[in-house]
């Protein structure tokens, strides 16, 4: 029952309880209390909306950051990753596998804002031994939303 | 010199054939701007994105010649497996199941290889649009077989039973059923096998929505024992692949049943697109997974589309299959088509009249669920204002009198 919940909000976190109770044939004072233990269990960290900023007049600028560190002894990758995401230019932060550690997107104004946080933040860390940054060019798809999608509704009226 | 008249060369059944009631009110729709449609009887989902792939990489292939005339032989292997997994059916793929342009055709073909001049089709109403026409262009007579919201718009034996006559040949059950999203539960569906054994009938099942039903497993009129051999089972794609577009349905049915089917789709049609084909084999062999997320969500929209209507106040039958919703309107005191009219000028909401089904829909309308959450949220918004208007108007005339 609770992935069923957490898959409708994932799409649309405006649905009140009362909607999801009905979608999902539950009683609504189930639903409201699932919600709120899922909230209180951090599985549900927070109600976020996903915005196209092309669309605005508003300039951002993101890069994905491959970043290679020495691993240190008894906190493996968890210490270095944290001096990394605890910045608020850092939006995300994986631990993934093959040829780097980390993979880091980085938000800023303008191309140089992110570029002097990389030379001058990033890889001056202990531990960091390089960096490789990609800028974002195009943003396609996020979070399963497709962002310019062509294939609008096209039924035509058809005589049943 | 005869002056010409194309209207003289039109041949009588088909000049008898009554226009589509409410294309004046389709028209209507096409006119207007902004309108939410819950009119139209197709999925919202476009078709599952690997099964456009296969159908690309096949033209790429060069698959653009005919198939053979009862479909690729590969796709009907797989439309017996389906069935017999599915409903324990057995089919043989070479005698028994042809590949048809949509299930339309079948709907046509089956009709067309059954029906003499005066024999009586039972069409249980409200139905899809398509029997009636058909069975008069087949020199046949429909009999009408009214189905109401006090039975759940399903058929039931006892009623069935007053309309059989020894003119009697076919029956066509089409659940679960357009318009109504109204299902056979099994204890009827035995009751009504056995009075098509009893008066010797053959039976047209029309199965297309039976993968979109809501209150447990799909069950296939051909099943019930001793009559498969009596029903001509018909599918296809459009529905639960959501495949309207493509074409491509199938009918499963005795051999000999076939072999006449054949005769005529042959001379008419030859075969089902290949590319649309191809598109089909893909989905029956990797798309279990896609329809049953589609039917999930087809679901949810139910419920909650129920659960609005019946908080506007507006009676209410909770449909179990298909992606349509049948409510009463009755209370505004409208009729289906005012109703309809009404609504799509005040509040840009496109639903069908119900009397478009049969005269047992009038005091009805049809609203598809298939549309997004977000269009059926505004679309419920819009027509609870719309009802609460016409009943507070009702309430004050009621009280002037």
């Amino acid at each position: 029952m609770r992935k069923k919940i957490l898959k409708l909000l994932e799409k649309n976190a405006k649905l009140t309880a009362k909607e999801i109770a009905v979608m999902l044939a539950l009683p609504v004072d189930r639903v409201t209390k699932e919600i709120a233990d899922m909230e209180q269990e951090k599985i549900i960290l927070r109600y976020q909306t996903l915005i196209n900023w092309e669309r605005t007049d508003e300039q951002k600028v993101s890069a994905l950051i491959d970043v290679k560190v020495t691993p240190q002894q008894d906190v493996g990758f968890d210490d270095i990753a944290n001096r990394i995401y605890r910045y608020d230019e850092v939006t995300s932060v994986f631990l993934i596998s093959g040829a780097y550690d980390l993979s880091v997107l980085v938000e800023g104004k303008s191309l140089k804002e992110v570029a002097s946080f990389v030379s001058q933040k990033l890889s001056t860390l202990e531990h960091v031994q390089s960096t490789r940054t990609h800028f974002i060019l195009k943003k396609y798809k996020q979070d399963g939303v497709i962002f310019e999608d062509r294939e609008a509704d096209r039924r035509q009226v058809l005589h049943p | 010199m005869t002056i010409f008249k194309a209207q003289n060369f039109i041949n009588e059944k088909v000049k008898n054939l009554p226009p589509s009631g409410i294309r004046r009110f389709f028209d209507l729709v096409a006119n207007t701007k902004g309108v939410i449609s819950l009119g139209v009887g197709e999925p919202d989902f476009v078709t599952p994105w690997h099964i456009r792939e296969a159908c690309v990489q096949s033209l790429e292939k060069g698959y653009t010649m005919y198939t053979s005339n009862y479909g690729m032989p590969e796709l009907r292997e797989y439309i017996a497996y389906y069935l017999k997994n599915r409903f324990n059916l057995n089919y043989d793929p070479e005698k028994q199941i042809m590949v048809t342009v949509g299930a339309s055709e079948a709907i046509d073909l089956a009709l067309r290889t059954l029906i003499s001049k005066g024999d009586e089709v039972l069409i249980p109403e409200p139905c899809y649009v398509s029997y009636k026409p058909i069975t008069k262009l087949t020199g046949g007579v429909p009999v009408t077989v009214s189905t109401s919201m006090k039975d759940n718009f399903a058929l039931t034996a006892d009623h069935l039973e007053k309309y059989i006559t020894p003119k009697s040949k076919v029956l066509i059950l089409s659940y679960p059923n357009n318009p109504t999203g109204a299902v056979l539960p099994k204890e009827e569906m035995e009751k009504i096998a056995s009075l098509v054994i009893k008066y010797n009938l053959v039976v047209i099942s029309d199965e297309i929505y039976n993968e979109l039903r809501y209150d447990g497993p799909p069950l296939s009129f051909a099943s019930l024992p001793g009559l498969q051999d009596r029903t001509i089972l018909i599918n296809g794609f459009s529905k639960a692949f959501a495949m309207t577009g493509w074409r491509v349905g199938y009918v499963a049915a005795h051999p000999d049943f076939l072999a006449a089917m054949l005769k005529i789709h042959q001379y008419t049609i030859l075969c089902a697109p290949v590319m649309a084909q191809m598109a089909a084999l893909e989905a029956l062999k990797n798309c279990h997974l896609d329809v049953e997320r589609m039917a999930e969500q087809y679901n949810q929209r139910r419920r909650y589309v129920y659960s609005r209507l019946l908080e506007m106040g507006l009676e209410c039958f909770e449909p179990k299959g298909a992606f349509y919703i049948f409510p009463s309107i009755e209370v505004t005191g409208l009729s289906s088509v005012d109703f309809a009219e009404e609504l799509l000028k005040e509040e840009k909401v496109a639903v069908v009249p119900g009397n478009a089904f049969g005269k047992s829909g009038e005091g009805f309308i049809r609203c598809s669920y298939a549309a997004s959450m977000n269009e059926l949220t505004e679309a419920m918004n819009r027509m609870e204002r719309f009802v609460v208007k016409r009943l507070n108007l009702n309430s004050r005339a009621a009280a002037q009198a």
